[in-house]
């Protein structure tokens, strides 16, 4: 019988899988237990319409707190668990309770990358992850203030166009030798990198941070070639690591993430784990993965969900991603690694293309810019494994649909 | 404030109170309206916030753009008067406006 679900993680995971529960008819005691004292919320916008202030704190909540108080979830905010006692199935939280579970999900999602370079510890040097980080940030982020980023990625280039569009200075500090280098394909790297420099974002590549100065403030920004930077606000985007240091510490299997099977579940067989923090295995690609990723914590939970009450669920999903930079939208389907052929559908210069990635034939990924059509129909396609037809799929004339 | 009305496939209707400036979807999502996910929560990067608008209303919305469009496409039988709900914006002129949610939403 199980009486109690405690859910640790108050994020799209830990949302959903209340969500899934409530809706799949578990009547006991639920649980839930976030470190941050918001209602669970969406992360995508931080970087983007939150940052800027064109949404309200209440419009990232996935629910109001009506919603928790009908379906009976107590809502532990603000608080973190703090150790299992996997034996006893108890979990000490920070605020001195402990909870009794029967099933338990962890929804412990991943912390910014800190970096460790001398000055690093200064005050003023923001990372993004959170509703408080983006107050921080907010603070500063005044109509001429010198911004700093640190890291292309995602995050960085996101609060670039953000703080570019609220009047800042932006100046990109990028590690390799273009932007997205990890994510992208190099043509819609160069896509990016030139919006935001045609917006009046400075980027530059090949920047390698050695030290941040100030006094007790961060002041500027100093690189290896000895140029350097200076900043009223410095933000780094170098990146996440899964939260695994509570199942570790419990004994559970982690490695790049809490190891978890395709039914979610960790290496006991009453914990669960999703999203973010988790080290999966993907079925259609055949290896294990950590994917930063809403779609993959939003099904991963309500798989873990089902699995938690006795009703057996695979998670076989092809990730997906977004990203928002000033008016372009880069769309991603699927994961590019070990292809080897990559078609470029339509011209940069328009501004609407996407890049195609096979592997023997197999339609493996898709990176859509401002293409919503062939990024949902690369959706199916790879979901099918199907294996276009390269001549047609080079010609943007033809629907991505119809080149197999 | 603005009331839109979320009608079920088996006809259970919703009547909800939305304020004006968040969307469609949200005030679905807000109220616990089922059958609208909005997994990508009102980015225009997942097709799962399908709704059909009653066709009295159709003329009345502004016009889908190229992106929503073509997301439409692979949404789950999308027609004629398709919306994503996360791409409409709730404004007085809405007040009343009655929307259909599919059986289904896009994988």
């Amino acid at each position: 019988m199980i009486s109690t679900i405690l859910i640790i993680g108050g994020g799209q995971a830990g949302a959903q899988a209340v969500d899934t529960l409530r809706r799949e008819g578990f009547r006991g005691r639920l649980v839930l237990v976030g470190d941050e004292p918001q209602l669970p919320y969406q992360r995508p916008p931080l970087s983007k319409k939150f940052l800027s202030g064109e949404l309200a704190e209440e419009r990232l909540y996935f629910r109001h707190r009506a919603f928790y108080d009908e379906h009976e979830v107590e809502l532990m905010l603000g608080c973190s668990a703090t150790r299992i006692d996997r034996a006893a199935r108890r979990v000490f939280l920070s605020n001195g309770a402990e909870i009794a579970y029967d099933r338990m999900l962890l929804a412990l999602g991943a912390t910014s990358r800190r970096l460790t370079c001398p000055g690093a510890e200064l005050a003023g040097v923001h990372y993004l992850r959170t509703i408080a980080d983006v107050a921080r940030i907010q603070a500063a982020l005044k109509p001429g203030a010198r911004t700093v980023i640190i890291g292309g990625g995602y995050i960085g280039l996101e609060t670039a166009a953000t703080a570019r569009k609220q009047g800042c200075v932006v100046t990109v500090l990028e590690m390799a030798d273009r932007v997205m280098n990890r994510v992208v394909a190099s043509n819609v790297s160069d896509y990016f990198a030139h919006e935001h420099r045609a917006h009046g974002v400075n980027i530059v590549c090949n920047a390698r941070v050695l030290r941040l100065e100030g006094g007790t403030h961060v002041k500027r920004v100093v690189c290896a070639d000895g140029s350097s930077y200076e900043a009223d606000l410095l933000v780094v985007g170098v990146g996440a690591m899964a939260n695994v240091q509570l199942a570790a510490d419990a004994g559970l299997k982690c490695e790049n993430g809490v190891v978890v099977d395709e039914y979610c579940r960790t290496s006991d067989p009453a914990i669960f784990a999703a999203g973010d923090c988790t080290y999966h295995p993907s079925l259609h690609y055949e290896m294990r993965v950590r994917l930063e990723s809403v779609d993959n914590a939003f099904e991963q939970s309500k798989t873990a969900a089902l699995n938690m009450l006795d009703r057996p669920a695979v998670h076989d999903r092809v990730p997906w991603f977004w990203s928002d930079q000033f008016d372009s939208k880069l769309l991603i389907v699927g994961l590019s690694q070990g292809h080897d052929l990559q078609v470029t559908r339509g011209d940069p210069a328009l501004r609407s293309f996407t890049v195609c990635y096979l592997k023997g034939g197999e339609l493996l990924a898709v990176e859509a810019v401002n293409h919503s059509k062939d990024y949902m129909a690369a959706r199916k396609l790879i979901a099918d494994r199907a294996r276009p037809n390269v001549d047609k799929l080079a010609d943007p004339a033809a629907a991505l649909k119809e080149t197999v | 404030m603005p009331r839109i009305v979320f009608m079920q496939p088996d006809g259970v209707r919703r009547e909800v109170e939305a304020p004006a400036g968040i969307t469609l979807m949200e005030a679905a999502r807000l109220n616990n309206v089922p059958g609208v996910v909005a997994q990508c929560g009102g980015a225009c990067a997942c097709a799962t916030c399908h709704v059909y608008v009653d066709p009295a209303w159709s003329g009345r919305l502004e016009p889908r753009e190229d992106m929503e469009e073509g997301m439409l496409e692979a949404a789950w039988e999308p027609q004629a008067n398709s919306r994503l709900s996360c791409q409409v914006q709730i404004t007085a002129k809405l007040d009343g406006l009655v929307v259909v949610v599919p059986r289904r939403q896009a994988a």
